[in-house]
């Protein structure tokens, strides 16, 4: 399979994985920053927004406040911003175009049909109702296209590299989510008898759409740092840390079994994957959590680097 | 020319129908317009569906277009077409013949009949070419030659395309359409089959692999990528052939050696069926500035380490001015009178021609001689006198850059347009491949209809649409009905 090809295919499911997240996103900080003040704390949850979506500097360049309409403009449709949802979704299609026969046909016409869409809305004109049908939309786009390669891609190299995108682009986004908001979910936080943060919990929960799974698994209300156990420990909950690295071990094994080859990649996964199985909850709160993301955010990144050089060139 | 000379091949949108046509007329004719409407919705939501898309430069608004299709077929007798087939075999191994004699020891300007300047002030000539020999001697692997009929016998050859002919997916994928269109008529008529196309080109571009390549040699469609007007049969021909679709940055030269960059390290490469121009293969040798080619590629072809398909410079045989020279061309090689006609032609490089040319030049299309695309000519008869005076001082100035013909009465064949059935003219390009083993024609091919009502430019780029063209076994039709098991058996 072509280098290029492989390439095409990951940035392709990452960029649609990225739209999602940056979705989900916009869709927490609404809610958050729709509370009184008095539930949501004092936090601006629009600059969290900016920090999770990694755009600060970008963003600041263009507006001088980080308020509801500055944020979405500049995250969905943003001027001088290559990671707004609109950005992703063109260069996801500009991808799959470029391997049009290496996609299947509900893979491409579910992206062109957004892609479509997406020039047809007038971003400038939205209401606060637009928006929510918007991100909804987004999501769903998200969940469609990877529906269809889950269900009518091949089993071949080709739908392994696709999976390794989105598993990495995945990881990421939940290690920056937490990493952002990781103030609050620290045990010394907690006040007595429950309070204010309740609903950053249940928000950060609701980003990465585990409200409802977090209640089947730890039986009980929300615990700070049980929600930190559940997005990065627990190889249930499929936006974890553990369970995107599980995975993206498997893949990475089969390919190299395919081709023959163990490398850098597998080796980087397999060492992040056994740290992850080695580690609980407590001893992490204990090296300290914020260190910890920041660790795995710059180990996630070099596998991407390694499975750039090792296959994508 | 006047308008009773024009031959319309099914005998007319009302009058009786030519005998191949009588089925097609029939049904067409029996059609309520709600069924054509719907038949004709449904063609193009099939071609909406797939994608099959064409760019045309220059226009922002049509990045993506689809190009028009008619669904009325046009069709030819297997009569016919055997004549065809002969016609266009002997004339693509004289075009292989005159390639390899124009870059090897150029008996044909011995012999005084094509005169060397010719050749050598030829844009397409490339020197680098006398010191590289391909394998099997083939140059123009796949040819698509223009054809077009002025009457029940009479076939014309307009134009020979030796460089990167394209349309051949228009042909299948018009094909493909209407198979789910008109079974109805497929299940009743004997129609040859198109689809084995790519396969047939796989086995020609194998078969003229280097020595050094393995067995089983690499094969890959080069494209120069998405943006490229027919990026989509690029990617439908690799798509067909089960093979790589590569751009120049996928490919790289190692001591003379052509590799792909894989996911599983750099792979071999024998073969590479390029849709890219000659001045864009290779920076090193041609164009410092193409970022579409690779670097060293004409080193590694030179070394004998691969394959260009079709070979470099093959620009010499196809240009206008070398075009009416083809009847003695394929008498020199072949040794025979060529089947296929050409259309008479003057060259304005010759001053007799040139003052015909620009006494007559109201009754002649006037071209270009690297011309293509229907870009660069004049339609005389169609030409405002202002048009006709510009075009003339551009002739005068540069007499051996043009080329004229008469303008021929070009064969219609009924199409739906806005104002219902009617005439339009065709054309027809048919691919012609050349491998070591033997040439292989697909029955059929193009055929380009021109849909602005009188005129005669086929060209996509120009308002042109196409038809599915069908070969059709002469003799009885077949029998509707399969054999069923006796009720009582």
């Amino acid at each position: 399979m072509l280098a290029r090809t492989a390439d095409n295919l990951y940035w392709l499911s990452r960029y649609v994985e990225r739209a999602e997240s940056l979705a989900r996103i916009l869709d927490v900080a609404l809610r958050l920053a729709t509370l009184p003040s008095a539930y949501a704390g004092t936090s601006n949850e629009w600059e969290s927004a900016i920090d999770i979506a990694v755009c600060r500097d970008a963003f600041f360049r263009h507006y001088d406040v980080a308020n509801q309409a500055n944020v979405t403009q500049f995250i969905i449709a943003g001027p001088d911003n290559p990671s707004s949802i609109r950005a992703c979704i063109e260069v996801a299609r500009q991808n799959a175009r470029a391997v049009r026969t290496a996609i299947t046909t509900e893979m491409w016409e579910i992206l062109n049909d957004a892609w479509n869409e997406m020039q047809r809305l007038r971003f400038q004109s939205f209401t606060s109702k637009d928006l929510t049908k918007f991100l909804a939309f987004v999501r769903e786009v998200s969940l469609r296209f990877d529906g269809a390669a889950y269900r009518t891609m091949l089993r071949t190299d080709h739908y392994w590299f696709q999976r390794l995108g989105m598993l990495l682009e995945r990881a990421d986004n939940t290690a920056r989510l937490l990493d952002v908001k990781y103030h609050v979910v620290l045990p010394e936080t907690e006040p007595v008898g429950g309070g204010l943060d309740y609903f950053q919990w249940s928000a950060l929960l609701r980003a990465v759409s585990a409200l409802n799974s977090f209640h089947l698994i730890y039986r009980g209300g929300i615990k700070p740092w049980l929600v930190a156990d559940f997005l990065i420990l627990k190889p249930e909950q499929p936006r974890s840390l553990i369970s995107s690295y599980e995975t993206l071990n498997r893949v990475l094994d089969l390919l190299a079994e395919r081709y023959g080859r163990q490398g850098p990649s597998q080796r980087l996964a397999r060492q992040t994957y056994s740290q992850l199985q080695n580690m609980d909850i407590d001893t992490l709160f204990q090296t300290g959590l914020h260190e910890f993301l920041e660790q795995f955010i710059a180990d996630n990144n070099r596998l991407g680097l390694a499975i750039n050089d090792q296959y994508l060139q | 020319m006047a308008n009773e000379a024009v031959f319309d091949e099914m005998g007319g949108v009302e009058g009786d129908p030519r005998q191949i046509y009588a089925d097609v007329a029939q049904w067409f004719r029996q059609a309520s317009p709600d069924l054509i409407a719907n038949r004709k919705a449904e063609a193009e939501a099939f071609f909406r569906r797939i994608g099959i898309t064409f760019a045309v430069y220059g226009d922002e608004q049509g990045a993506e277009r689809i190009i028009p299709f008619d669904i009325l077929p046009r069709i030819l007798s297997s009569g016919e077409w055997k004549r065809l087939s002969e016609g266009l075999e002997q004339r693509v191994r004289a075009l292989n013949a005159f390639i390899g004699d124009v870059y090897g020891a150029r008996e044909i300007v011995r012999a005084g009949i094509v005169p060397e300047d010719l050749i050598l002030s030829n844009p397409a000539f490339r020197p680098e070419m006398t010191r590289i020999k391909p394998a099997a001697g083939l140059y123009t692997h796949i040819a698509g030659v223009d054809l077009v009929r002025t009457g029940p016998d009479e076939f014309y050859v307009l134009e020979d395309n030796a460089r990167t002919p394209s349309g051949v997916s228009y042909m299948m994928e018009n094909r493909e359409a209407m198979l789910r269109l008109f079974p109805e008529l497929f299940g009743k008529l004997r129609i040859k089959p198109v689809d084995q196309y790519p396969d047939e080109l796989l086995t020609t571009l194998r078969s003229v692999a280097p020595s050094s390549a393995s067995r089983e040699p690499t094969v890959v469609v080069m494209t120069p990528g998405p943006f490229n007007s027919a990026y989509y049969e690029h990617s439908f021909l690799a798509d067909r052939m089960g093979v790589e679709l590569v751009e120049g940055r996928d490919l790289f030269v190692r001591s003379n050696v052509v590799y792909m960059r894989t996911t599983e390290g750099p792979q071999r490469v024998d073969v590479i069926y390029r849709r890219v121009d000659d001045e864009f293969l290779d920076p090193l040798a041609f164009r410092p500035d193409s970022t579409l080619g690779v670097p060293g590629l004409m080193s590694a072809y030179k070394a004998g380490n691969v394959t260009i398909s079709n070979a470099v410079g093959t620009g010499v045989a196809d240009d206008k001015a070398v075009y009416s020279y083809m009847p003695e061309i394929v008498k020199f090689y072949t040794g025979k009178d060529a089947i296929l006609a050409n259309v008479p032609t003057w060259r304005c490089r010759e001053p007799d021609a040139l003052s015909h040319v620009l006494a007559n030049i109201g009754d002649l299309v006037v071209k270009e001689v690297n011309g293509s695309g229907g870009y660069g000519m004049l339609v005389g008869p169609h030409a405002t006198k202002a048009q006709r005076e510009s075009f003339a001082a551009k002739v005068r100035n540069n007499p051996s850059n043009y080329i004229a013909q008469p303008t021929l009465a070009l064969s219609t064949v009924p199409c739906y347009v806005e104002e219902g059935l009617a005439p339009r003219h065709v054309d027809l390009r048919p691919f012609v491949l050349s491998g070591a083993d033997k040439v292989r024609i697909v029955p059929g091919g193009l055929t380009r209809v021109a849909l602005k009502k009188g005129s005669l430019v086929v060209n996509s780029s120009q308002g042109g649409g196409t038809k599915d063209t069908w070969v059709i076994e002469d003799g009885a039709p077949r029998a509707s009905q399969s054999q069923s098991q006796k009720a009582g058996a």
